[in-house]
């Protein structure tokens, strides 16, 4: 298993080193021809407009679309927006997920906040039920969701903050911030899940 | 909700996501429209960039908030803003008007010259200028979230840059080969907090995310300082100073991505009109340089 991490912008090295931790093999994704052989990308966190630029610039669009349809696809915060569909403003997207979001729905920075947030689909990695420390920050939030997408959790209010579209994840806080290694765990399951398949047509779309 | 806002770790996590990318000095909204454009991952609001207050010489102070917040209307992406060393009223102002990030720069006539502000009392985070590791850690002990070299600015000389950067990051080496009995020498002899020596020696690098600054004008010198370890570049005055600042400052985002592909960096250095004129480092007399201001 190698997981591929976008390193246009962001926070990818706070990744990087989660998955080295869980013993995953990884790889920075700067070009097309980096997706060679990869297992599943983590989209990080990062400013969402920069990271659209530079991957249309680079002629990454329709490579990273076109891998996304047959592997797992993780995007937080940045990443989260660029795998939407609706971003309710003109920017690069990859349009897969169908989420549309608003882009830093709480306000400027001194609104970034942490909290503890229930995920009950975590239990799929881990028995024990404790809550999942999360970190937003100047961060989206996922404002619909379409048919087919599941709703992985809320704020205590009922916003949506993480969602899933059969292998794609979308989450709008930032796990790669925190030791807490469950989400990059369920995003590893969903990966070998989607391996394991040898996809000859896509999953979900 | 038991939401906590203003935490270190949100104060540190904006920095972090503004790695492997570009902030910008910006004058105008329409300037800071073509900074957005370009790629940049923030911009700086101010009345004058660096060259210019150094040419124009007389107090420099922290911008007219309405420009401010013109410039936080014309863009999504963050707006940072600078305040005089020791000046924690203008900091309250910004953080009034709700600014993202508060550089306290050396660039501005300190208001104080024993004492910066302390930066813990505050919700919005700040970055401030260092040239080696003791201050750099000194800033931290008093609340900085994220640290960048002083280099030189407005003269579009990479050199002084390069100096606080290799002096910083030689310092972490350093600190790496000493045995634990003679941390608390070392911690006294560079003035650092013991604590954050400690917690630099274990991790290899600085507690917080590290910008190089001052001086670089070109994509060249932006891979250089990523290269060299940083993990992100201001721009001042060397991108709205130049003959094409789109090109530039599309050039530079790209150069700050790609900064260990050659390649890369030869096509998108090609054609990019005059760079700012510049002053060297060295033809600078004592009273001009700004990276002395501060300790």
């Amino acid at each position: 298993m190698q997981i591929g991490i976008l390193a246009l912008q962001g926070d990818f090295i706070e990744h990087q080193h989660i998955l080295e931790r869980l013993g995953v093999r990884t790889r920075q994704v700067r070009l097309p021809a980096h997706l060679e052989g990869l297992d599943g990308l983590i989209i990080p966190g990062g400013e969402s407009t920069t990271i659209g630029k530079l991957a249309a610039d680079f002629g990454l669009m329709e490579p990273l679309r076109t891998f996304a349809l047959t592997h797992a696809v993780w995007g937080t915060c940045a990443g989260a927006i660029f795998l939407s569909k609706d971003a309710r403003r003109p920017q690069p997207l990859l349009g897969l997920m169908d989420i549309q979001v608003q882009r830093n729905a709480f306000g400027r920075q001194v609104e970034s906040f942490e909290i503890d947030l229930d995920v009950p689909a975590l239990r799929q990695v881990e028995e024990e039920v404790r809550p999942f420390r999360a970190v937003f920050i100047r961060a989206p939030l996922i404002e619909r969701v379409g048919p087919g997408v599941e709703i992985l959790a809320t704020l205590p209010d009922g916003r949506i903050v993480a969602a899933r579209q059969g292998h794609w994840l979308a989450t709008a806080f930032h796990p790669e911030l925190t030791d807490d290694t469950r989400f990059h765990r369920f995003f590893l399951k969903i990966a070998e899940e989607v391996a394991t398949l040898d996809l000859d047509v896509p999953l979900s779309r | 909700m038991n939401a906590e806002k203003g935490t270190f770790k949100v104060k540190v996590g904006l920095a972090q996501m503004l790695k492997g990318g570009v902030i910008m000095d910006v004058v105008t909204p329409e300037q800071a429209r073509i900074a957005e454009d370009a790629g940049a991952v923030a911009v700086m609001a101010l009345e004058r960039v660096p060259a210019d207050i150094r040419a124009q010489g007389g107090v420099a102070r922290m911008s007219d908030p309405e420009l401010i917040l013109k410039i936080m209307d014309a863009v999504s992406i963050p707006v940072m803003a600078k305040v005089r060393i020791g000046h924690f009223v203008e900091a309250q102002i910004l953080e009034a008007i709700g600014v993202d990030y508060i550089d306290e720069s050396e660039v501005l006539t300190p208001a104080d010259e024993e004492h910066h502000i302390n930066k813990h009392a505050f919700k919005v985070p700040f970055v401030c200028g260092a040239r080696d590791l003791g201050e750099a850690l000194r800033r931290i002990g008093e609340g900085a979230a994220m640290i960048r070299t002083k280099g030189e600015a407005g003269t579009g000389d990479v050199v002084e840059a390069v100096r606080h950067a290799r002096r910083i990051l030689g310092q972490i080496r350093h600190l790496q080969s000493l045995p634990e009995e003679e941390v608390m020498a070392y911690a006294k002899e560079i003035g650092a907090p013991y604590e954050l020596v400690m917690e630099t020696r274990a991790l290899g690098r600085l507690p917080v995310v590290n910008f190089a600054a001052g001086g670089i004008a070109t994509p060249a010198d932006a891979a250089l300082m990523m290269q060299l370890g940083m993990d992100g570049v201001f721009v001042g005055s060397g991108i709205f100073k130049s003959g094409d600042p789109a090109k530039r400052a599309a050039a530079i985002v790209k150069a700050v991505t790609h900064y260990n592909d050659p390649q890369i960096l030869a096509e998108v250095s090609r054609n990019l009109g005059e760079p700012m004129v510049g002053r060297t480092v060295a033809s600078l007399a004592e009273h001009e340089m700004m990276a002395g201001r501060g300790w």
